[in-house]
């Protein structure tokens, strides 16, 4: 049964206030979720009043300049700033997305920031992946081939065959678009959820792997695969505009082919 | 240094609580609770039933609770949650075909679904009450 409220050690309270430094005259105020395991003590939402003459235009520069000028306990992953990698993956103003290509002035009022959805939090605003990973690891995502490789060649594919995992194969596994769906929220210790779907179906549908109808076995499932509702949150929240819903569609599409 | 040897319950980080709600998680969420309220909403629909064959008295004793006040919120409700039902199903069905699925394609089904069963419960209900 979903629990729709946080557990009594989750529940949010308030948090200090950080002011600008005098003299600053365009400033944007940021709430960031503040979570510390040493302390002992509930999260928090602190403050920060960030000068936006001494900021650059994206959420993680503001997050670099808290951690930076005003509070180096905060902590948060990083790595390629350029929507690349998927570290920075995050909940911004309700939405989530990578901070490194979300732009401040796309941000509406006070910016609220906070982990990735009903995700186990390590610290403020790093969430545990283990369990995405383990869910990732499942479903096998490197090539299965029966047939021997080609001597002194690769396996080939014609330029349609390459097409058909175009909007699959640029997922960079940050994990917004499962952390965004409610049936994940709900089911996520079975449900796989939109991205570790969209990473089978790219699978599936590459023509070089020969393991389809195994894979498609390992899916058929009530929760594995059917729990998508077609809640659309996950293609809303796609940092790099890919469509996790309608790969689980062609799964489904798959399961039912197969059958007739 | 945290002392890895402590146990630390990590805290959930907030989901439903921080959220933006979109049209298409709206749509969603209405499909599970029209779904629930037409269940109880069938009950009621019996008990009109076995009142209608228990004879006159109990039907006009159903019938001037049905026409009260609070008798046609919920009927009107009824009708609503019905059409608002059929028009999920029906976005349901078309999104499993695999169309529909791109993300503004599916904000507009999800606002045509609102339309279509406010739409669809004016018209049901002008016909009850003016014809």
């Amino acid at each position: 049964m979903a629990e729709f409220s946080l557990p009594a050690n989750s529940k949010i309270g308030k948090g200090k206030a950080h002011p600008a430094a005098d003299g600053a005259t365009n400033t944007r105020t940021f709430k960031v979720y503040r979570w510390n395991p040493d302390d002992g003590q509930n999260p928090r939402m602190d403050t920060y009043e960030v000068d936006m003459d001494e900021c650059g235009p994206m959420v993680l520069d503001a997050l670099g300049y808290i951690k930076n000028i005003i509070d180096p306990t905060l902590t948060y992953r990083r790595s390629c700033r350029e929507g690349v990698c998927g570290s920075c993956s995050m909940n911004m103003n309700g939405v989530n997305g990578l901070a490194c290509t979300t732009a401040i002035e796309d941000c509406k009022g006070t910016i609220s920031i906070t982990p990735l959805p009903h995700m186990e939090v390590i610290k403020d605003l790093v969430p545990d992946f283990k369990h995405f990973y383990a869910q990732y690891a499942s479903i096998k995502p490197w090539m299965q081939t029966e047939t021997p490789t080609p001597t002194g060649k690769e396996r080939l594919q014609s330029k349609e065959e390459r097409e058909k995992i175009d909007g699959y194969y640029e997922c960079i596994l940050c994990a917004c678009c499962s952390t965004s769906c409610p049936s994940y929220w709900w089911n996520g210790d079975k449900y796989l959820g939109p991205a570790i779907l969209l990473q089978a179906y790219r699978w599936l549908a590459d023509s070089r792997d020969e393991n389809t109808g195994e894979r498609l076995d390992a899916l058929e499932d009530p929760f594995r695969l059917y729990r998508c509702h077609t809640i659309m949150n996950c293609a809303n929240a796609c940092p790099k505009g890919l469509n996790p819903a309608k790969a689980i569609a062609e799964i489904k599409k798959m399961m039912l082919e197969r059958q007739v | 240094m945290s002392d890895v040897n402590r146990p630390v319950s990590r805290p959930l980080s907030p989901h439903l609580q921080v959220y933006a709600w979109t049209p298409t998680m709206v749509v969603s969420t209405l499909h599970r609770l029209t779904g629930l309220a037409l269940t109880s909403g069938t009950a009621l629909l019996t008990w009109g039933l076995i009142a209608l064959a228990s004879g006159p008295e109990s039907w006009s004793l159903f019938m001037s609770l049905a026409s009260s006040l609070i008798g046609m919120v919920i009927l009107i409700g009824f009708t609503w949650a019905l059409f608002q039902h059929m028009m999920s199903g029906v976005r349901h069905l078309v999104m499993d075909t695999g169309a529909a699925l791109k993300v503004d394609d599916s904000r507009k089904f999800a606002w045509f679904t609102f339309v279509g069963s406010f739409g669809l419960t004016a018209l049901v209900w002008a016909a009850v009450l003016l014809g």
